[in-house]
């Protein structure tokens, strides 16, 4: 009866890949908005992500998010560096300051200040210059995305010319030389990246009595970077977290925080809502449309649970189809679009699961749906015409 | 000395009733009736005077309120539902007014569905149809979809899915009405030739008086009782 099943199912093509059409478009709406979710939420802490050889973050107590700055005071990056298990501790500044682009407008720039001595927390891939060079008079290093969109210049016949090599800008009113162009994960605002070191940072901003918005530290071998950033915490009353905390309480902050959790998760509801309307609907018509061909197959004996099988494999079969085609579909957008374009998309096997179970539910509520009607159906109706 | 012939089909005082309160409809009111195995016989009368509902019971797709309905000595209300499902499986045939034929599967796939829910193996029921849609005249047209044959043999396809399990009683719903004269001659002839004999029975639901000459019995209803069993008219051909 499995032959007869697949039969009733695909020997329709229209209805069939009507069916398969719907649950594909439901696979990839849900995969597709969850996946830009999640990579705007991952653009959120993008930048304690990229900061690879710190164990552990230290901070203000009062710090919500990666850029909630809450600056310390200089003599704090002395007192971590004396916690037992420490192996090193590096000051970072981390700031927004205005650009000044050729046209006369400003620029917001995400400028992040580096430990002089060791560069410690800069972008790990160059792609012109070395990092070395920010050592040279007033050298900054530049992200690829904001070189080449919001601080590119604009040439006469308006079509914009990156910064390169040897380019200046106007930082905060301070004159800086790009010394090398870096890639680094987008920023969730998307701001131009711009790295120099921790003093020449300090001049660049504004002046305040305390600017030092981070200590990175690392932990000594055989200590955990959970068990220094308590001891950190236990010895100088500052907030210190692993990388992992720091970027989940980043998370938590926008979860919390920000409408865009319930504007996505909507997003994402109504990609539910539509597919299960769409292939629920088509899968429920196509075996209402059967249903005086069950009757006939239940007057001639096949019991309830011959037709279940029947129902529950018709509907496994074109969720799995669809659920294939959907993701695959996403898969193939977020390849299109690239992995750090204005577009955050990220595909983590995470959502793939996740979207398995939304089209499970979905093909389970259509089954189940058509399964109740089936069951009730009355064998005596093949006698009506 | 007269053999008596086993009895295929018993009905005593069989009532039925649909819904309740001002909508009770009343469609059966008391039933006798006896069909003898390899019997054809005929139920006629007016739509709505309870033929599809006896069909119906006899058949073990519905149960009355009261009253006994032995299939071949099997108690059909007595028995449990799976049983029921399985005895129906096994020894009733089914041919259905507007066929009901599965318009995706071939008509020796549709032939082969009894055995099929009987758990026979697909190729060996395959087989086993495609012989019997030989026997209904059907050679060579077993790849057919029923879309592409015409309604005489598509109720061919349907006569050859409800023998093919070899049932000892065979119910049908108008089996002739949507054909012509001709054809529903033809399936009338082809149900006596091939689906007569080894003890089986026929019980054939019909408005259509043209077939009653091939009736050994009929038997007409009329507001849920049965008026009058007759013998058939004779043979004109």
């Amino acid at each position: 009866m499995i032959y007869v099943a697949l039969r009733m199912l695909t020997g329709d093509r229209g209805k069939y890949f009507g069916i398969v059409m719907g649950l594909t478009f439901a696979s990839f709406l849900i995969t597709q908005q969850m996946a830009i979710f999640v990579g705007l939420m991952t653009r959120t802490y993008g930048f304690i992500t990229d900061s690879a050889l710190a164990d552990v973050w230290v901070m203000d107590p009062k710090v919500q998010f990666v850029d909630d700055i809450k600056p310390l005071q200089d003599t704090q990056l002395l007192r971590v560096r004396g916690i037992e298990g420490v192996e090193w501790a590096v000051p970072l500044y981390k700031g927004i300051l205005k650009a000044r682009l050729d046209n006369g407008n400003f620029q917001a720039c995400n400028v992040v200040g580096l430990d002089d001595a060791t560069l410690i927390g800069g972008p790990a891939t160059m792609i012109e210059g070395a990092l070395a060079d920010l050592r040279r008079a007033d050298g900054v290093i530049i992200d690829e995305a904001g070189a080449k969109g919001k601080l590119a210049r604009k040439g006469p016949d308006g079509i914009a010319i990156p910064l390169k090599v040897g380019s200046t800008v106007e930082l905060n009113d301070h004159r800086a030389v790009v010394v090398g162009i870096c890639r680094v994960s987008r920023t969730f605002q998307s701001q131009p990246v711009v790295y120099t070191t921790y003093t020449r940072a300090t001049t660049f901003a504004p002046m305040e009595r305390k600017l030092l918005s981070f200590i990175q530290a690392k932990a000594r071998p055989g200590i955990t970077p959970k068990e220094l950033a308590s001891r950190i915490a236990k010895g100088t009353t500052l907030a210190a977290y692993t990388k992992p905390e720091f970027e989940s309480l980043t998370i938590s902050y926008f979860m919390k925080y920000t409408g865009i959790p319930i504007n996505f998760g909507i997003a994402v509801l109504l990609g539910f809502l539509v597919g299960t309307a769409i292939a629920g609907q088509t899968f429920y018509n196509f075996t209402l449309e059967n249903l005086k061909h069950f009757a006939a197959l239940k007057a001639m004996g096949a019991t309830n649970g011959t037709l279940l099988v029947m129902v529950v494999l018709q509907a496994l079969l074109v969720g799995g189809i669809g659920y294939g085609f959907g993701t695959g579909l996403a898969a193939m957008f977020g390849r299109a679009v690239g992995t750090n374009t204005e577009l955050a998309f990220r595909l983590p096997w995470q959502i793939l699961c996740g979207t398995g179970g939304a089209i499970a539910v979905i093909c389970t509520f259509a089954a189940l749906l058509s399964l109740i009607k089936v069951i009730r159906l009355e064998p005596a109706i093949v006698f009506k015409g | 000395m007269e053999v008596a012939q086993e009895l295929a089909v018993e009905l005593s005082g069989i009532t039925k009733t649909y819904g309740s309160g001002d909508s009770k409809v009343t469609a059966l009111r008391g039933v006798d009736l006896e069909v003898s195995s390899d019997e054809l016989l005929m139920l006629v009368g007016p739509s709505g005077c309870g033929k599809t509902t006896l069909i119906s019971i006899v058949a073990g797709i519905l149960d009355q309120d009261a009253g006994s309905c032995h299939v071949f000595g099997q108690d059909m209300k007595a028995m449990r539902d799976r049983d029921r499902v399985r005895y129906r499986g096994d020894h009733i045939g089914f041919v259905f007014q507007a066929f009901n034929l599965l318009p995706t599967l071939t008509a020796a796939e549709n032939a082969a569905i009894p055995l099929l829910i009987k758990g026979v193996a697909r190729r060996e029921a395959v087989e086993r149809a495609s012989d019997m849609l030989e026997r209904v005249g059907l050679k060579g047209r077993g790849h057919s979809l029923p879309s592409q044959l015409s309604g005489g043999q598509q109720q061919r396809v349907a006569i050859a899915r409800s023998l093919v399990h070899q049932p000892r009683l065979i119910v049908c719903d108008e089996p002739t009405s949507a054909l012509d004269h001709e054809t529903g001659h033809k399936v009338m002839e082809l149900f006596r030739d091939v689906a007569m004999g080894e003890g089986r029975s026929l019980i054939i639901v019909t408005h259509d008086s043209r077939i009653f000459e091939f009736a050994d019995r009929i038997a007409t209803m009329d507001d849920g009782r049965i008026v009058e069993v007759t013998k058939a008219p004779p043979k004109s051909h």
